[in-house]
C-alpha cells in the first residue's frame, strides 16, 4: 500500500515562507544600499558585507556550539547584518562592525533562543551598545561631497546642526536624496521610502507603525514652534525613516495587534522627539524603538482584538 | 435583485479554487456489492440497529434509530441481506457500530415508502427526522433540530448556504444547476411552514451560472408575504461558515456559544434543502449523496452519486483509480476535511468530497516570528499565535480569555502561516485542555 500522510487540516498551505519574507526585506533594503554606495563610496558596501557575512557566521557557529539546528537558511541573520550596517557611520573600523554583529546575533538573538524569541531588536541593540562602547568612532560622520570627490569630509549631521545651531543645514532636496552626514543607510529618504512601499505592497509590513511613528514625530516637532520647516527637517533627519520602516516594524519585537501597532508607533515617535528636543543626545530613534520593544508584550495584551461574538461576561461552565 | 453582503468579517484567505469538476453532473456509480452503514453519521447520539443479521432489507428501509433527540435514523442504501453488525472504524477514526449489507443488485425500493403529510412545524420536524437527513455541507448536524425552534425565539431569515467556499468541491454548485427546481420547492415549503418572511440564497461570486439560475428561482419564489433574494458573496474562504453567513445576510453577529437561531436565522446547506424537498414529494429517505472526487492523484475527476456506505476505494475505482500513489487522501475539502488512510472506510451522509493528492503540501516548520499573518487571516478575530503559546503553557485561563472557543478550525491561520506552524492542531489541543479542565 502506498504511504499516506496523516496530518491536521488544512491540507493546502499558502506560499509565504519565512525565507521569502526575509528575502523581501533584503530586496527592500537594496535601494538604500545603492544610495549609500553612491553617497559614501564603496566602503559603505564593505561595511554592509562585513556585517552581513559576520552575522551569518555568528548564527552558524552559535547554533553549532549550542547543538541546535542550523537556521541560516531563513535569511534572518542577513537582514540583521544589513540593518546593523546601515546604522553605522561609513568610516567605522571593520572589527567594530564585526563586534556589533556578535552582539546582535549571539547576545541579543541566540542567547534568548534564536529567531522569534528575542525581546529587543538585535540590530538596534547592537548599534546602541556600539554607541556606548565606541562613542567616538560611532559619531565621526562624513558629509558626502558628491560634486568633488567621493570620500567627503567630516561633518555634523543635520540633527547635530539642529540641536547645536552650528553649521549649515542641507536643503530639503539634499535631505530627500541623502546628501547629508549620517550613518550609511539612514540618509536617503527616497531610497528608504521606495523599500517601504515595496514591503507594504508585498504585504510584508503594515503601514501602521511607520505612519504613526513618523506622523507623531512630525506633529510633536511642529507643535514645538509651529514651524513646518523645523518639523520637516526633523522627520527627514537622523535615522527616522530607516528606523520607522525597517526596525520598528520588526515582527518579533513589535505588537501583533492593530491597535498595539498604533500605540507602538506613537510611543516610538513621542520618545524620539523627547530625546531629540530635551535629551542630551541629538538622536533618539534607536532608544525609542528599544524602549517600545520592551513594552511590546504588555501593549499586545492590552490591545487584544475583540473576537467574533465576544460577550462581556461569560458565565462559568459555558462555552 | 442580487444582494451584496450586509457586513463582512475581516480576515479570511484567498485560496485557489480548483473547481475542476464544475461542469460535470453527478454520475451514479454502479451498485456496490456490499455497503457498510455506520450507525453514527451525525453530530449527537448514535443509532441502535433495528435489523438482525440475515434480515432481508430494501432501499430506504430504516435499519437504525435512536430515542435521543439530537440524532438521525439511518436507512439501507441497497436492497439485500444484512451480513453482519459490528464495530468499525470510520474514515475519521471514529469507532462506531455499523451494519454491513450484501446487495442483491436489484435496488428494490422498500414498500412502505410514501410522502409524509406535512402541515405544521411539528409535522415538518418529524418528517425531516424520519428522512435521516443531516447537514450535507459537511457538519452532519441533524436538520430537524434546526427546524424545532423554541417558543421564545422568532426566526425571520432563512439562509440557504450555497457558498461552497472550499476548493475543489462542486457538488453544491451542481445541486443548484441540476436540481434547481428541488431547491425552489424546498425553499418554498420550508419558509412557508416555518413562516419565515425573508429567504437569502448565498453564493460566492465565482459561480455566475449558479447565481443566474438561483436568481430565476428566487424570483419565482418571491411572494407578497415573503422576499427571496440571492446574495453574491466575495469569493473568499471561509464565506460558507455558518456564522459568516449570518453576518453577511443579516449583519448580525452570533454571540459566543450561541446558535444562528439566537439571532433569528436558520442556515441550511443547499443540497440539504433540495433533498428535503424531494423527500417531501416521494418519502424516500437519505440513502445516497453526491461527492466530488478530485485531486492530482485521481485519474478522472468526477462528481458522483453514491449509496451511503459505499467503500471509498470503490468510489475512487469508479473515477479510474489513482494516477499516482495517493500520499494524501482527504475526506472533505482541503481546508477543513480530514486526512484518511483507509480506502475500506465507508462514505457517510455528511461527506462531500474525496480528494487524493500525489504529494502532501508541507512547509518546513520554523519558529513563530509574530508576523501577524494569522491574526489578519482569522475570520473570528482571534490571535492564533498567542493561543499556540498559551496552549504550550497549558494556560487554560488565558486560552479562555483569548476566545479560543469561537474558533471553528477553518484553517485560515495555518494556511497563511509563513513558518508552517500547524495552528489548527494547536487549536484542537487547546480545546482539549479546556475540556479537561472542565472535568
Amino acid at each position: 500500500m502506498a504511504k499516506r500522510t496523516i496530518s491536521s487540516s488544512p491540507h493546502i498551505l499558502g506560499k509565504d515562507t519565512t525565507t521569502k519574507i526575509m528575502l523581501d526585506v533584503i530586496i527592500a533594503l537594496i535601494p538604500a544600499i545603492i544610495a549609500s554606495v553612491i553617497f559614501f563610496g564603496f566602503r559603505a558596501l564593505l561595511v554592509v558585507l562585513t556585517c552581513s557575512i559576520s552575522s551569518v557566521l555568528c548564527e552558524f557557529i552559535c547554533r553549532k556550539v549550542m547543538k541546535r539546528n542550523n537556521t541560516i537558511g531563513d535569511l534572518s541573520a542577513v537582514v540583521t547584518g544589513v540593518l546593523l550596517a546601515l546604522n553605522l557611520p561609513v568610516n567605522i573600523p571593520l572589527w567594530m562592525a564585526v563586534f556589533g554583529s556578535i552582539v546582535a546575533i549571539v547576545v541579543v538573538k541566540q542567547f534568548f533562543g534564536g529567531l522569534g524569541q528575542n525581546f529587543v531588536n538585535p540590530a538596534i541593540t547592537a548599534r546602541i551598545i556600539l554607541m556606548l562602547c565606541f562613542a567616538g568612532a560611532m559619531t565621526s560622520w562624513v558629509t558626502p561631497n558628491y560634486k568633488e570627490h567621493i570620500d567627503g569630509l567630516t561633518g555634523a549631521t543635520p540633527l547635530g546642526i539642529l540641536s547645536t545651531g552650528v553649521g549649515e543645514m542641507p536643503t530639503f532636496l539634499e535631505m530627500l536624496l541623502g546628501v547629508r552626514a549620517g550613518s550609511i543607510g539612514e540618509t536617503s529618504v527616497i531610497a528608504l521610502l521606495l523599500g517601504g512601499i515595496y514591503l507594504i505592497i508585498k504585504k510584508v509590513i503594515s503601514p501602521i507603525i511607520p505612519v504613526t511613528f513618523i506622523g507623531t514625530v512630525f506633529v510633536l516637532t511642529f507643535l514645538k514652534g509651529f514651524d513646518v520647516n523645523f518639523a520637516l527637517y526633523h522627520i527627514l533627519s537622523g535615522g527616522l525613516f530607516l528606523g520607522a520602516i525597517f526596525m520598528a516594524t520588526d515582527y518579533v519585537t513589535s505588537p501583533i495587534t492593530k491597535w498595539g501597532k498604533v500605540i507602538f508607533g506613537i510611543g516610538c515617535g513621542a520618545i524620539t522627539v523627547a530625546i531629540r528636543l530635551f535629551g542630551s543626545l541629538p538622536e533618539g530613534v534607536s532608544y525609542s524603538i528599544l524602549l517600545m520593544n520592551i513594552l511590546t508584550p504588555h501593549i499586545d495584551n492590552l490591545t487584544l482584538p475583540k473576537y467574533f461574538g465576544k460577550v462581556k461576561e461569560v458565565k462559568n461552565g459555558k462555552n | 435583485m442580487i444582494l451584496k453582503a450586509k457586513k463582512q468579517a475581516s480576515g479570511g484567505v484567498m485560496v485557489p479554487h480548483h473547481k475542476n469538476t464544475k461542469d460535470l453532473s453527478a454520475q451514479r456509480i454502479p451498485t456496490p456489492k456490499t455497503v457498510v452503514i455506520p450507525l453514527l453519521q451525525n453530530i449527537g447520539a448514535p443509532c441502535e440497529p433495528i435489523v438482525k443479521v440475515g434480515d432481508q432489507v430494501f432501499v430506504g428501509q430504516k435499519i437504525g434509530d435512536s430515542d435521543k433527540y439530537i440524532s438521525a435514523p439511518v436507512h439501507s442504501s441497497v436492497s439485500g441481506t444484512v451480513k453482519s453488525i459490528g464495530e468499525i472504524k470510520t474514515a475519521s477514526g471514529l469507532i462506531t457500530k455499523a451494519i454491513a449489507i450484501e446487495s442483491d443488485g436489484n435496488m428494490t425500493l422498500f414498500n412502505d415508502i410514501h410522502p409524509p403529510v406535512v402541515e405544521t412545524v411539528q409535522d415538518l420536524c418529524k418528517a425531516v427526522r424520519e428522512s435521516g437527513v443531516v447537514g450535507l455541507g459537511g457538519a452532519g448536524f441533524p436538520t430537524h433540530v434546526k427546524f424545532n425552534i423554541p417558543e421564545d425565539k422568532k426566526i425571520d431569515t432563512l439562509i440557504i448556504n450555497a457558498a461552497e467556499c472550499e476548493p475543489y468541491i462542486t457538488v453544491d454548485y451542481r445541486e443548484a444547476i441540476d436540481n434547481s427546481w428541488d431547491v425552489l420547492s424546498g425553499v418554498y415549503t420550508i419558509s412557508e411552514i416555518l413562516n419565515i418572511e425573508n429567504v437569502v440564497i448565498a453564493v460566492e461570486d465565482n459561480k455566475p451560472q449558479a447565481i443566474k439560475i438561483l436568481k430565476t428561482i428566487a424570483k419565482k419564489s418571491d411572494t407578497q408575504a415573503r422576499k427571496t433574494s440571492v446574495m453574491a458573496l466575495k469569493s473568499k474562504y471561509p464565506q460558507g461558515a455558518e456564522k459568516m453567513m449570518v453576518l453577511s445576510a443579516t449583519g448580525r453577529t452570533v454571540p459566543e456559544g450561541k446558535l444562528p437561531s439566537d439571532v433569528g436565522c436558520i442556515v441550511i446547506n443547499i443540497a440539504t434543502v433540495a433533498f428535503i424537498s424531494r423527500y417531501l414529494k416521494t418519502g424516500k429517505p437519505l440513502v445516497s449523496r453526491s461527492l466530488t472526487v478530485d485531486g492530482s492523484a485521481v485519474k478522472e475527476p468526477k462528481n458522483v452519486r453514491v449509496p451511503i456506505g459505499t467503500r471509498i476505494g470503490d468510489v475512487i475505482d469508479f473515477c479510474g483509480g489513482f494516477k499516482y500513489d495517493a500520499e494524501k487522501l482527504i475526506l472533505g475539502g482541503p481546508m477543513m476535511g480530514g486526512a484518511i488512510y483507509d480506502l475500506d472506510a465507508p462514505v457517510c451522509k455528511q461527506n462531500n468530497a474525496i480528494l487524493a493528492f500525489d504529494k502532501s503540501d508541507i512547509k518546513k516548520e520554523r519558529p513563530c516570528i509574530k508576523c501577524g499573518k494569522c491574526v489578519e487571516a482569522c475570520p473570528m478575530n482571534l490571535v492564533p499565535s498567542f493561543i499556540k503559546k498559551a496552549c504550550e503553557q497549558k494556560d487554560a485561563a488565558r486560552l479562555k480569555k483569548l476566545g479560543l472557543m469561537v474558533c471553528m478550525e477553518c484553517g485560515c491561520c495555518a494556511y497563511s502561516c509563513p513558518s508552517g506552524i500547524p495552528l489548527v492542531q494547536y487549536m484542537r489541543l487547546s480545546k482539549q485542555i479546556l475540556r479537561e479542565e472542565k472535568k
